[in-house]
């Protein structure tokens, strides 16, 4: 019971933290100008004249690695900065119930961003008759992709006192999920690799720790156990990273 | 009672905390004295759990902070050094949180909150968000958090560092107040802070314990019977020549 209370607890910090000063309003601002501006603008929504959501959740596994690595990057990195790490941590509770209700707020925080869109969703209702099956696994898919961009950008949060480091690890690491699957770079991967036909075995491992396959068939419409456990594993590995580095600091 | 035991911290190669030992009571204050950098602040964090210890342990009112730590830390209060606090909370949901996390809930949770807004006389800016506050007030945030469970074991890593002579006041009149009723621990450099409010004090150099009594027994201790600054100087400095200060 102490678990919950306690994860609730920071949990509420957090999710309060986001409001209190300019950083909810600009991320929220952004995300959805920015998702707007590249679904109706760059992806053409009205000229392709298909009522579905496809052009919409295209663009948020790359909106996300910019904007899911700026909402992240404060949890670890501005308690360390500020030495309230250590008020945080001499408090009863354990650091489990510390990373769980930080990565939960922020997650909650993203999935108000997320579903700040729904605009989008009215416009294709009032245009056409989409799948709305198909449009809600869409929103799950992008629900779930951000939770995993999240979990990599608390790790990195965790691993500095520099928010703008954490930034930009989390972006690097978060390009290369996204990239390892996409086919310009797994066919790189594989001519590199022709020679040496036994290498294939880490060509296609790289490939399928993307995120991309995974998010493209929910955003078909099929919610798989095998996309559910990839996005779980993802987030449990790097939460368990989180409290290594954590449980590993030298000091605050 | 606090039981500290044999407690050694290693930064690599650095020896930051080499074994020490002690015994606090309740009604004690114990003054922590020492050059900067003598691992003060490393002891402490280790105490209250912070910082796992390369070996030993401290037991708190019967409870390790190694192997219950969760236990531990419900009877210890704590101020860190430089009294971090979430500057952008007011000083009223800071305290909230804090009350929150201790395990107070409903109408006890504000009541408690309530007295220690009273206690540190913050009164004036319980409202206020604390990134505006002024060190003094940010100082009395953090010390507000540290007794609103009212702990039988409180912690204080320098308290009055950087107020001013007013501010001093009253944190040592506070100390002075709860000491009967608990065990205390202040890490300081300000020798006459020492004289004012321990009732014991450990002067601590290089990560080990050089002297530990009464403030009046560690005076006795260099042949001039000087001040206790002598005292300082004379089991601090080591093998360096003592040069009067006049």
């Amino acid at each position: 019971m102490n678990f919950i209370h306690n994860t609730k607890a920071i949990f509420k910090r957090e999710l309060k933290a986001y409001f209190e000063s300019p950083v909810a309003y600009v991320f929220l601002v952004v995300f959805l100008m920015l998702t707007a501006f590249l679904t109706f603008a760059v992806g053409r929504f009205y000229e392709s004249g298909q009522a579905d959501l496809r052009g919409f959740f295209l663009w948020h596994p790359w909106v996300y690695m910019i904007l899911v690595p700026a909402a992240a990057m404060r949890l670890w990195a501005e308690e360390r900065r500020s030495g309230t790490i250590e008020l945080l941590l001499t408090l009863p509770v354990t650091l489990t119930e510390a990373i769980l209700g930080k990565f939960l707020a922020a997650w909650a925080f993203l999935t108000l961003a997320l579903i700040l869109t729904f605009p989008v969703l009215l416009t294709t209702l009032y245009l056409g008759n989409p799948d709305i099956g198909v449009a809600l696994a869409g929103y799950f898919g992008s629900f779930l992709l951000a939770g995993a961009y999240l979990s990599v950008g608390l790790l990195t949060s965790a691993m500095t006192r520099n928010q703008v480091i954490s930034f930009v690890i989390s972006v690097v690491v978060c390009l290369f999920l996204l990239l390892a699957g996409w086919p310009p770079v797994t066919d790189l991967l594989i001519r590199v690799t022709q020679d040496h036909t036994s290498l294939n075995w880490l060509v296609t491992g790289v490939a399928s720790l993307s995120f991309m396959p995974h998010y493209e068939s929910i955003q078909r419409g099929v919610i798989a156990l095998r996309d559910l456990a990839y996005y779980a594993s993802v987030i449990i590995f790097m939460l368990f990273a989180t409290h290594l580095v954590l449980e590993n600091r030298k000091a605050a | 009672m606090l039981e500290v035991k044999e407690l050694h911290k290693q930064f690599g190669s650095i020896h930051a905390v080499n074994g020490v030992s002690f015994k606090v009571e309740q009604g004690e204050v114990l003054g922590f004295l020492g050059p900067n950098g003598a691992g003060k602040s490393t002891t402490m964090r280790m105490i209250t759990g912070f910082l796992p210890p390369t070996s030993g342990t401290a037991v708190v009112n019967g409870h390790d902070v190694i192997t219950a730590p969760i236990a531990a830390k419900n009877q210890i209060g704590y101020l860190p050094e430089n009294a971090p606090v979430y500057s952008d909370m007011t000083v009223v949901n800071f305290l909230r949180f804090a009350a929150e996390i201790r395990g107070f809930s409903g109408s006890a949770r504000l009541r408690c909150v309530d007295a220690a807004i009273e206690k540190a006389h913050l009164e004036k800016v319980r409202n206020q968000s604390i990134s505006t506050l002024s060190k003094g007030y940010r100082q009395r945030t953090c010390f507000a958090q540290a007794i609103l469970h009212d702990p039988p074991i409180l912690i204080m890593d320098e308290p009055t560092d950087g107020l001013d002579p007013n501010q001093k006041h009253v944190v040592r009149a506070m100390i002075r107040e709860m000491a009967p009723r608990k065990v205390i621990i202040i890490s300081t450099h300000i020798l006459e802070e020492v004289e004012a409010v321990c009732s014991r004090a450990i002067i601590i150099a290089n990560g080990r314990i050089v002297a530990n009594g009464t403030p009046a027994e560690l005076k006795t201790r260099t042949d001039s019977h000087g001040t206790l600054e002598d005292v300082f100087r004379a089991l601090t400095l080591g093998d360096e020549p003592l040069r009067k200060v006049s």
